[in-house]
């Protein structure tokens, strides 16, 4: 799971353009939104792709986004229980 | 009455303010190296820069540089702030960058954040929400600045509730990259320095050709 963490914080800070933040920097339990990284709804939809791109993992339902991208380590664990890691 | 208080332009991998050039870098780099090394020197701290399109950090990055050292957005009421940009490729370079993602049928990965940049205003966009500048705001079309276009439909602006104005041209097409902003404003009744220019044709055109360029 840390090594699947450890490689999702380098595809979001390339996908979503975090120039500015290091990978040290995302803590796999804080929020992705709001007070966490501060992300946006297009970096919301930037996530979903990011899913697909690198895992093959469709979300049927965007609503569902907001459980899956509560933290690194909710999206691990999704990514994790749809036997794509 | 109307004066050009201040104002910027970048192109050949240089930045000049008021005339004066305050920052060049190699100019081998890449439109969006040499973006990155601006930031840098502006000194300016907004994480959202490193997500916009390249007209738009151009068009951030302009602005911020004729903004610099002046009292415009403090002074001025900016619910009564007018952004008025212009260029001739609307928004193609990031229109290819789109096309490009989808060109693919196999590897089709269009990516949101693109997307939202495929419209020239999303620039005017990007200094009203940094800035809060909820005034009126206007994107034009046309082969080459045209200070005329510019300067009378600003004047027009300013006849109505505007009280200034952030105007100005930013293209990008390919490696061809070139903005020039400046900011006017009513100065009426308030004692600003001679170096300032009335808003009128004649000045844009002095102050647009006014850089000399080092390389």
């Amino acid at each position: 799971m840390d090594a699947l963490i450890e490689k999702l914080k380098g595809q979001i800070i390339e996908q979503l353009n975090l120039a500015e933040v290091k990978p040290e920097e995302i803590k796999p339990d804080s929020p992705l939104f709001g007070e966490g990284l501060g992300l946006d709804s297009i970096d919301a939809l930037e996530l979903i792709v990011l899913l697909e791109k690198h895992y093959g993992i469709k979300i049927q339902d965007p609503k569902d986004g907001k459980t899956i991208f509560q933290s690194l380590r909710t999206m691990a664990e999704y990514i994790k229980s749809q036997g794509k890691s | 009455m109307k004066e050009i208080i201040s104002y910027a332009h970048i192109k050949h991998n240089q930045v000049s303010v008021n005339g004066e050039v305050v920052f060049q870098s190699n100019s081998s780099l890449t439109l969006i190296e040499f973006l990155s090394e601006a930031y840098k020197n502006l000194g300016a701290s907004y994480p959202k820069f490193h997500k916009m399109d390249a007209q738009c950090k151009l068009g951030f990055l302009c602005a911020e540089f004729a903004l610099k050292g002046t009292n415009f957005l403090t002074e001025n009421n900016l619910s009564k702030t007018a952004i008025v940009l212009s260029n001739c490729a609307s928004s193609l370079e990031t229109d290819r960058v789109h096309q490009h993602s989808i060109d693919d049928k196999s590897n089709y990965f269009p990516s949101p954040a693109v997307f939202v940049y495929t419209l020239p205003n999303i620039t005017i966009g990007e200094l009203a929400i940094k800035h809060k500048i909820t005034g009126e705001n206007a994107f034009f079309v046309s082969e080459q600045l045209d200070a005329d276009l510019l300067v009378n439909y600003t004047e027009t602006l300013f006849q109505g509730n505007t009280k200034a104005a952030i105007v100005g041209w930013v293209e990008v097409d390919g490696a061809n990259f070139e903005a020039f902003i400046f900011l006017t404003e009513n100065t009426e009744n308030i004692n600003k320095s001679s170096i300032f220019k009335p808003l009128n044709k004649t000045s844009v055109i002095t102050i647009y050709n006014q850089t000399i360029w080092t390389h």
